[in-house]
């Protein structure tokens, strides 16, 4: 129950909050798809394409906005070998992993996402849900393994992925892809510039990426709803303003 | 330009013997945030060229220097000093962290 945002004098529910919002939207007659984002990705000069599960979209601005919900999961070694064998990117670090063993971590149409794009790179793929439930994918050299992850292992590199039940899978990289794709992996991927798990931005809300913007959770600092309208509300006149002005700024 | 194209070839004479540190860019030119990192590097050639050495290397074609630094992922910025490696920087990086660990 969010209790301390402006208007509601009984507070309101986060859900209800989202949702009155969208509908606010829609009788605005501003289109709302309600489709998972796998990838977005620069097309050519001034133009994103964003790719969701059932279609593909593009545009000249893109705000990411998707809170920052931590799907990443703690204390396996994810950090530690960050450029070391663990990557955030199939489409970008593919490359290294031509003919090995690699493994995707998640469950959902993102992890089956990146792991089509290894799947003509890799040698054979693993998918490790983590203790989530299989997703419905199948290829000639992919598995599924839904066991609990104790830790990654190796000595310099990643080497394998160990289970709480003792054993390990021998794996030259694991590529994150836990949960839906939200704004920070696709400022990663785009080549934003983030910190951690945040995304940086200036006074406009502008990543260092012409036409990206972000707002909200995902940019850090004060995790509160007041917060994240107000920067929806500059991301939003900016970008119309960088519309306007024809790309160039 | 002062950003040298460093290959296999001449990597040892002007990397390892270089007597200036040496920025170097791990690249590709199918990889997205490389394309946003280019241009920053290209500035810190430009702004520390009497005390700083840049170089870009293309993992594509020189896939024995990118195993032997153990890139793994791109971009991967290293800084070194008499051959050394004092920092390693991977993915998008703020030009100003760069630039400090060039000049510590």
């Amino acid at each position: 129950m969010i209790e301390n945002y402006y208007g509601f004098e009984n507070g309101i529910s986060g859900k209800d909050l989202y949702n009155t919002g969208i509908k606010q939207a829609q009788n605005l007659g501003i289109e709302v798809k309600n489709e998972e984002v796998i990838k977005i990705e620069i097309q050519d000069k001034n133009t994103f394409s964003i790719k969701t599960v059932e279609n593909e979209y593009t545009s000249k601005v893109v705000i990411l906005a998707t809170g920052n919900k931590k799907n990443t999961p703690k204390n396996i070694g994810i950090e530690k070998y960050e450029g070391k064998g663990v990557s955030y990117c199939a489409i970008c670090d593919g490359f290294f992993y031509r003919n090995k063993s690699v493994s995707v971590l998640g469950s959902g149409e993102y992890a089956i996402s990146e792991t089509n794009d290894l799947i003509n790179i890799a040698k054979d793929i693993t998918i490790l849900t983590n203790g989530e439930k299989a997703p419905e994918f199948r290829a000639d050299n992919v598995k599924i393994d839904t066991r609990e992850i104790q830790e990654i292992k190796g000595d310099t590199k990643v080497e394998g992925v160990q289970f709480k039940d003792g054993n390990t899978l021998e794996t030259e990289g694991v590529f994150i892809a836990q949960g839906v794709a939200g704004s920070t992996e696709f400022a990663k991927k785009l080549g934003a510039l983030t910190n951690k798990d945040t995304i940086i931005v200036n006074e406009k809300q502008e990543t260092n990426i012409k036409g990206l913007y972000a707002c909200g959770d995902c940019t850090g600092g004060l995790l509160q709803v007041s917060k994240s309208v107000y920067e929806g509300t500059i991301a939003g006149l900016e970008a119309i303003k960088y519309i306007k002005e024809g790309f160039e700024k | 330009m002062n950003v040298l194209n460093v290959t296999s070839e001449n990597y040892e004479s002007e990397v390892l013997k270089s007597e200036k540190t040496v920025l170097i860019d791990f690249y590709a030119d199918w990889c997205g945030p490389c394309k946003m990192m280019s241009p920053v590097i290209d500035e810190i050639a430009e702004e520390m060229k009497e005390t700083v050495k840049v170089g870009k290397i293309n993992v594509d074609e020189n896939q024995d220097l990118a195993m032997e630094y153990g890139v793994m992922s791109i971009p991967t910025i290293v800084v070194l000093k008499n051959g050394e490696v004092q920092k390693t920087f991977v993915g998008v990086t703020d030009k100003e962290e760069i630039k400090q660990a060039l000049n510590n």
